[in-house]
């Protein structure tokens, strides 16, 4: 039985968490059997060695299984319309065949969560997203001919990140493949079902998102891992994708800003520009939730700013308070790691105004432990005006072989 | 004059029309266009049989405000009453009956209790419906946000609150938000006083007697008295002959007034509005739209939902007007004879609501969308005192039949006939063979009314007068000031602050909120 | 006779925790007790040989941690353990169940309706907030917005301040809430009449109105705003029964110093010259203080137990005008065994919580106007619970009790007192309701004690037998409850006050308005506060 099906009779509860229609392979390849749940299914934290995950996304490639995310499938004569009404940037602009990122707010401005935009076929879109959002997409409905299916159970999805994954793909038979530009989708055969393939990932450097029937998942898996081996192909977790994308400097729902439909407290969520995200917001579009509280917004300034912070020394910053030279609290670090790749200590935080221009002087309160002894230290960190991880081949089309 | 300053007026009801003097008076050149054939929306005086005209909806003005009557030369302009402070006739299954003139019972039995008690109970009424009349012609504060405007809006009120008095202000904090029923019991014996008072708590209203909310709903219909506009009046020539007379003023005042032309759709350019299309293709450009029709009809119908932001659409939709009152007219051969009740008194309002237990069954029947077995009614025979009504000889009867709930099961030509059947047996009961002396009867539903007078739900305040569709919170929060989510639009009716009831105060606050924000821009 | 510093007429869980504050601050306490036993309705009595009823209220998540910390219940015998469940079960023999596994108990609800499942999110936040909202004011005493005294003042500053941490919208929003009804509040977020109706319950528990009543919204967040260790919204079994919370918090009140005499029912309190001076009981015991402090409802304290000429005639007004309604009714089962519910199947744990029978609000909206109309409800509302299952202290190895809360039942039947064939038929109406649930469920009943609210009130002296001491309307909430003006638990008369669920923050088993009128009474002597503030829960 799947998720789906128990979802359907009262006797479900007997399960609490599933597995994707992967979980046979990676439950196999899950040697420290490390899992964590993912909404309804089990989701690995690593496999075998999360820093060796990781540099196979940055040296070769790396696979992660994407089932869980949430998607809806939308359709019908306003679908365009609908989305724009929805996201804060212009829908119109993502061709067919092309992936957009997004947010979308609530009418206050305040940011409910970030996703991407597929645009499958002319006027056929699948949102995907961190949470779920069925409630929200039919209230936008009102008013709009539009058809809204959750049909996150109905695509297994899967992740395949890093230099090599192009080679990989055109090695399963994906034809073609390395002339996809960053954000746009291919359609391929394969084993005689449709595989929809999009440029698109987590982790900011050359990769692909996989998408196919579940009843196909597993041949799809052994596909990959067959012809990938001369290619470096790694299962990763989901300790190495944190990594990864913290590198990128992408944003986690319930990490690096609140749902603002779930926020209690007003000053707890956070508009796009208070996210750094200002440039998903179209002010061309007459009508999109939250236009009015965003124009008054940046008329009379935000509240916060979404900044990287390159942390002094190497001791990662997580939960850091963030003071400025004068020892008082600015803001406070969402997301912290050390960056394998540009032998950096990097922070994502959330600094109250005027804080987080370039050239401020910020410092981050870390506590870490040696021996179960703990130490503190005030490390002095430099607002990052560009990614930490930015390499050419994640843009360069045609894909390389690398 | 640019297309820009143009005002364009939808709907040509008692608020719209008000909105349009006072913006034409301002100078604006403002355009009101109404659907029907006729000016005054649901305040409208109907034909319903060769020679028998009837008010459409309401057909008692209570709330009139006095400052706008002068303002706009109403009375200049033709409006005269039949009546004014009509008494209180409540009629008994038994026959007895008992009259009330403002706060006095000059006929019928009543216990002494109750005959001492009343007259404090109404002074006390009108006190705290004082309080609700002086919010009548004030913006509504935004609460804990907006500008200092709105904290001293927010303190006015607070301190009318106060000022009535330690002991008033605690008893008005405690029975604002609780029901009828419990107050009236707290201070009267007599079932039929109790009925007749609770019938002014419940008209109209999705609210039985034992609702909270129906003290509110209570004050608010004693808000006209309260300011000082007398007990209910008959105008001559029914509901109608005010709007008719606002349209004068307007037109007066130097608007253009146009009827039959309904509007298909408010047109957007950008993100501001532009103007209106009418069903007939016609476009009318503007930079300024204010909509006497409901919310619901202007900002999901006419706006369109894909043009508001969606929180505020859910909020909108959520808006509760569900219609509960039908409108019953008849054509009467004869002036009914009400049992033991003096002819001198046929004239006056009489009420059918014998006691408190009748009226809420009524209530629970609609409680399940049907329509009540034993109705309650407020009845007029307006012919009696406005002779241009009914053919020589021949009398109109006038009656709000409560309850009959907008309901897909109390609809429909059976429901109508039904609830027909039932007023007329509940009056025949007080007015033995008045059956007979029907030549024509007409009754609206819910359903018809939203038909006829263009009113989602068919409610007659475009939606419920309850604490939480109330001042600040109406029609809903974020839109309370008249001005909507989108540049150049207003709401002007009664779905706004401070509601509905013949009254005027929406359309010329809504004016003042045109006139200020042009100022600010 | 020894005089005492105060005395607590009524040993409810509120007098009792108003009664330990004292003592722990150094007073000469004494509790007065009608009954032979202490409790009042948070009491647990063995009237079926080996079974341990709860005998009014029994389920347990209002009462503030911070006291059950303060006055060391734990060390005093109170132990609280959670639901680990809770179900409707409709006609058509489908369910609608309470998991505690967040992913499971979303599968549920979008088994009955997939947007409703998300929109269970939103309905939670909105709630949550008002939860937020309200818990901080659960151990303050309310201010008197009409007074300009530095304290109200400050507290009503408070009030705003808190009010606008949670922004502009949520003011609206609040004003909404405290007056709209839950129906309508279920209505702006979900589609399914299942799930409606099974959230609408908590909106209608001890109170005389119907789902489709405004006010009723307010009565679901009453429900809804304890916790069982920082868990909001959850409930919880005392282990032993309700009886245990009363009996921790006597013992807590022993270990002060403070007395209780049991069967001493008060005749009247005794005023001299403009101030209380102590009691008279019925068996014409007199014990006198300066400070006498009511347990009993603003009703019954000030229409039963006072000369009416030692009160101010507006004071007996307010009180005969206190809408204090009696709406429910109890069973309390004891079962040969466990009853066995098919619409559940096997081993489902939902049984471990609260089970309801349900299918539409309009017929749980019918069940009100059957109280309306004078009897009780044909198609009840019930709160059913088997506290045996969860806490093995209630009944014998392999037995059970079976705890059912009926909403609606009247005080008076059309007017008239209950007979005894009303009882039975009001006790048939509900075994037959659960019998067609469950059909080894009356082969198994033991015994049953049936209470109207009549027994409610001749046994624990609720007036009507209105289980909160008055309606949780927004007229008798806050500052005002129990009367405008008198809401800051001092009676008319100097050295008086009131301590019950008659007063903020109402009712429910929360012993907090017991150690808010202990603040005010230790105030008003000039001693130290030791009553704890609450905790902060942002």
């Amino acid at each position: 039985m799947s998720v789906k099906e128990a979802m359907g009779c009262k006797e479900h509860f007997r399960k609490a968490v599933w597995e994707t229609p992967f979980h046979a392979r990676t439950s196999a390849l899950n040697i420290v059997n490390q899992w964590h749940a993912w909404k309804d299914y089990t989701t690995a934290d690593a496999f075998f060695d999360e820093q060796l995950e990781y540099a196979a996304i940055r040296n070769a490639c790396a696979v992660f299984d994407l089932t869980p995310m949430t998607k809806h499938l939308i359709t019908g004569p306003d679908a365009l319309a609908f989305l724009n009404r929805l996201v804060t940037r212009d829908v119109a602009k993502i061709r067919p065949g092309m992936v957009g990122y997004t947010i979308w707010c609530d009418d206050n401005g305040q940011v409910i969560d970030d996703g991407t935009i597929f645009h499958l076929r002319e006027g056929v879109y699948r949102l995907c997203s961190q949470e779920r959002q069925l409630d929200w997409l039919t209230r936008n409905a009102f008013g709009f001919d539009v058809t809204i299916v959750e049909d996150t159970h109905d695509v297994a999805g899967l992740a395949l990140q890093g230099p090599t994954s192009c080679a990989v793909l055109k090695a399963i038979g994906c034809t073609g493949v390395q002339n996809l530009k960053p954000f746009a989708i291919g359609f391929f055969q394969f084993h005689g079902t449709e595989l929809t393939v999009s440029r698109t990932g987590f982790t900011g450097d050359l990769g692909y998102e996989l998408w196919i029937e579940p009843a196909q998942a597993l041949e799809l898996w052994d596909a990959l891992f067959d012809k990938g081996k001369i290619h470096g192909i790694r299962p990763m977790g989901t300790h190495a994708l944190e990594v990864a994308r913290i590198e990128a400097g992408f944003l986690a729902a319930q990490v690096d800003f609140h749902p603002a439909d779930q926020t209690i407290m007003a000053d707890r969520s956070r508009s796009p520009f208070e996210l750094d995200l200002g440039r998903l917001v179209d002010f061309g579009k007459p009508c999109f939730n939250g236009r009015r509280a965003l124009l008054a917004e940046q008329a009379k300034g935000s509240r916060y700013r979404f900044v990287r912070l390159d942390v002094e020394g190497n001791k990662p910053a997580r939960s850091a308070y963030i003071y400025d030279k004068d020892k008082n609290v600015v803001g406070t670090v969402t997301s912290a790691e050390w960056s394998p790749s540009a032998k950096k200590n990097i922070a994502l935080a959330s600094l109250h105004m005027p804080w987080g221009r370039p050239g401020d002087e910020l410092w981050a309160e870390i506590y870490y432990q040696r021996e179960l002894k703990w130490y503190k230290v005030m490390a002095r960190c430099q607002v990052a005006e560009q990614p930490f991880w930015d390499p050419p081949r994640k843009r360069a089309t045609p894909a390389q072989d690398y | 004059m640019t297309d820009r300053s143009r005002i364009v007026i939808v709907g040509g009801g008692h608020n719209g029309l008000v909105c349009a003097a006072y913006l034409a008076r301002a100078g604006r050149e403002v355009t009101v266009v109404e659907a029907a054939s006729q000016v005054g929306g649901a305040a409208v005086t109907r034909e319903f049989a060769p020679g028998f005209r009837a008010s459409g909806c309401a057909h008692l003005l209570y709330q009139l405000d006095r400052g706008i009557a002068r303002e706009l030369g109403l009375e200049s302009h033709g409006l005269k009453f039949a009546r004014r402070d009509l008494k209180t006739v409540a009629l008994a299954q038994s026959g007895d009956h008992l009259v009330l003139d403002a706060g006095r019972a000059v006929a019928g039995t009543l216990p002494d209790s109750d005959r001492a008690g009343l007259a404090a109970w109404r002074a006390r009424m009108l006190k705290f419906a004082r309080i609700v009349a002086k919010q009548h012609n004030r913006l509504p504060p935004r609460l804990g946000g907006g500008g200092r405007a709105d904290l001293m809006g927010t303190a006015k009120l607070g301190l009318d609150i106060r000022l009535l008095g330690r002991e008033d202000m605690r008893e008005f904090l405690r029975i604002a938000g609780i029901n009828i029923y419990d107050v009236l019991e707290e201070n009267f014996e007599s079932p039929l006083l109790k009925g007749a008072l609770a019938i002014d708590a419940v008209l109209g209203a999705n609210l039985g007697p034992r609702s909270n909310n129906s003290v509110l709903s209570l004050l608010h219909r004693l808000s006209g008295e309260a300011a000082g506009g007398g007990g209910p009046a008959l105008p001559a020539g029914g509901m109608g002959a005010v709007s008719e007379a606002l349209a004068a003023a307007a037109r007066a005042a130097g608007a253009t007034v146009r009827t039959g032309v309904p509007v298909r759709r408010i047109t957007l350019d950008g993100d501001r509005v532009s103007g209106v299309e009418l069903e007939n293709g016609e476009k009318i450009a503007a930079g300024t739209v204010v909509s006497n029709a409901d919310p619901a009809t202007t900002l999901l119908k006419l706006v369109g939902a894909r043009n508001l932001e969606t929180g505020f659409v859910h909020r909108v939709r959520h808006f509760r007007h569900k219609g509960m009152a039908a409108k019953l007219h008849l054509a009467l051969e004869a002036l009914p004879t009400i049992a033991r009740l003096p002819s001198e008194l046929a004239g006056e309002r009489l009420v059918i609501a014998p006691d408190l237990v009748y009226l809420e069954h009524a209530f629970d029947a609609a409680k399940y969308g049907r329509t009540s077995p034993e109705p309650a009614l407020e009845v007029t025979i307006p012919s009696l005192s406005d002779k241009s009504l009914a053919p020589a000889g021949k009398h109109v009867l006038s009656a709000v039949v409560l309850y009959a709930p907008y309901d897909e099961r109390a609809n429909g030509e059976a429901a109508r006939r039904e609830l027909l059947d039932r007023s007329l047996a509940v009056l025949d009961r007080h007015a033995p063979g008045l059956r007979r002396q029907v030549i024509a009867s007409e009754l609206l539903l819910p359903a018809d009314i939203e038909r006829e007078f263009r009113i989602t739900g068919g409610h007659w305040h475009h939606g419920e007068l309850a604490l939480d569709q109330f001042i600040m919170l109406r029609p809903v929060p974020g839109a309370a000031q008249y001005r909507m989510p989108l540049s150049g639009l207003y709401l002007c009716g009664a779905g706004c602050h401070p509601g509905g009831g013949v009254m005027g105060s929406a359309g010329r606050n809504a004016a003042n909120a045109v006139i200020a924000s042009e100022r600010a821009a | 006779m020894t005089k005492y510093d105060a005395i607590v007429i009524g040993a409810g869980h509120n007098g009792l925790t108003n009664a330990a504050y004292l003592a722990r601050a150094g007073l000469k306490v004494l509790v007065v007790e009608r009954n032979p036993w202490i409790g009042g309705a948070a009491v647990s009595r063995e009237i079926e040989k080996g079974w341990m009823y709860s005998n009014c209220s029994y389920v347990c998540s209002l009462l503030r941690p911070e006291l059950f910390r303060d006055l060391e219940l734990a060390r005093h015998g109170l132990q609280v353990v959670p639901y680990g469940g809770g179900v409707s079960i409709t006609s058509n023999g489908d369910i609608l169940g309470n998991y505690t596994h967040e992913e499971v108990q979303r599968r549920e609800f979008a088994r009955h309706n997939p947007r409703d499942a998300d929109a269970y999110d939103r309905y939670s936040t909105d709630v949550m907030r008002q939860c937020k909202f309200i818990r901080p004011m659960l151990l303050r005493t309310p201010p008197d917005p009409t007074s300009f005294k530095p304290r109200d003042l400050k507290e009503m500053i408070f009030l705003g301040k808190e009010l606008k941490k949670f922004g502009e919208q949520f003011i609206y929003d609040t004003l909404r809430f405290y007056s709209m009804s839950i129906a309508d509040f279920l209505n702006e977020y979900f589609e399914s009449d299942t799930i409606k109706c099974h959230l609408s319950g908590s909106g209608i528990i001890g109170s005389a109105m119907g789902v489709y009543s405004p006010g009723t919204a307010y009565v679901l967040l009453h429900h809804y705003m304890g916790d069982v260790d920082g868990s909001i919204g959850a409930w919880g079994f005392a282990r032993g029964g309700m009886g245990a919370v009363s009996k921790s918090i006597a013992n807590a009140l022993k270990s002060f110093g403070g007395e209780i005499v049991v069967d001493a029912p008060v005749r009247q309190v005794i005023v001299k010259g403009g101030r209380v001076a102590g009691v008279a009981t019925e068996n014409g015991t007199e014990y006198y203080a300066d400070v006498v402090v009511s347990n009993l409802d603003p009703r019954r304290t000030y229409t039963k137990i006072f000369d009416p000429k030692d009160l101010p005639p507006v004071i007996v007004e307010k009180a005969k005008n206190w809408k204090i309604r009696g709406s429910s009714g109890k069973l309390n089962i004891a079962l040969d065994g466990l009853p066995e519910f098919p619409a559940l199947g096997k081993d489902n744990p939902l049984a471990f919580g609260d089970i309801h029978f349900l299918d539409s609000l309009e017929k749980m909206e019918r069940a009100y106007d059957d109280w309306k109309n004078g009897t009780w409800s044909k198609e009840p509302y019930l709160d059913l619970l088997i506290p045996s299952m969860t806490d093995p202290t209630m009944a014998p190895p392999g037995k059970h009790f079976m705890s059912v809360f009926v909403q609606y039942v009247p005080p008076f039947i059309h007017g008239r007192e209950w007979t005894d064939a009303d009882r039975e038929g009001f006790k048939n109406t509900v075994l037959d309701q659960i019998g067609r649930y469950s059909p080894n469920f009356r082969s198994l009943v033991r015994h049953v004690e049936c209470r109207t609210p009549r027994e409610l009130e001749a046994e624990v002296g609720l007036t009507e037998g209105n289980i909160f001491h008055g309606e949780l309307t927004m007229d008798q909430l806050l500052f005002n409850r129990p009367f405008p003006g008198y809401a800051q638990y001092r009676g008319p008369i100097r050295g008086f006050y009131m301590c019950g669920s008659g007063t903020h923050p109402g009712g429910g088993v929360m012993s907090a308005p017991g150690a808010n009128a202990a603040r005010e009474i230790l105030m008003d002597l000039g001693r130290p506060n030791i009553v704890p503030e609450g905790w902060s829960d942002d």
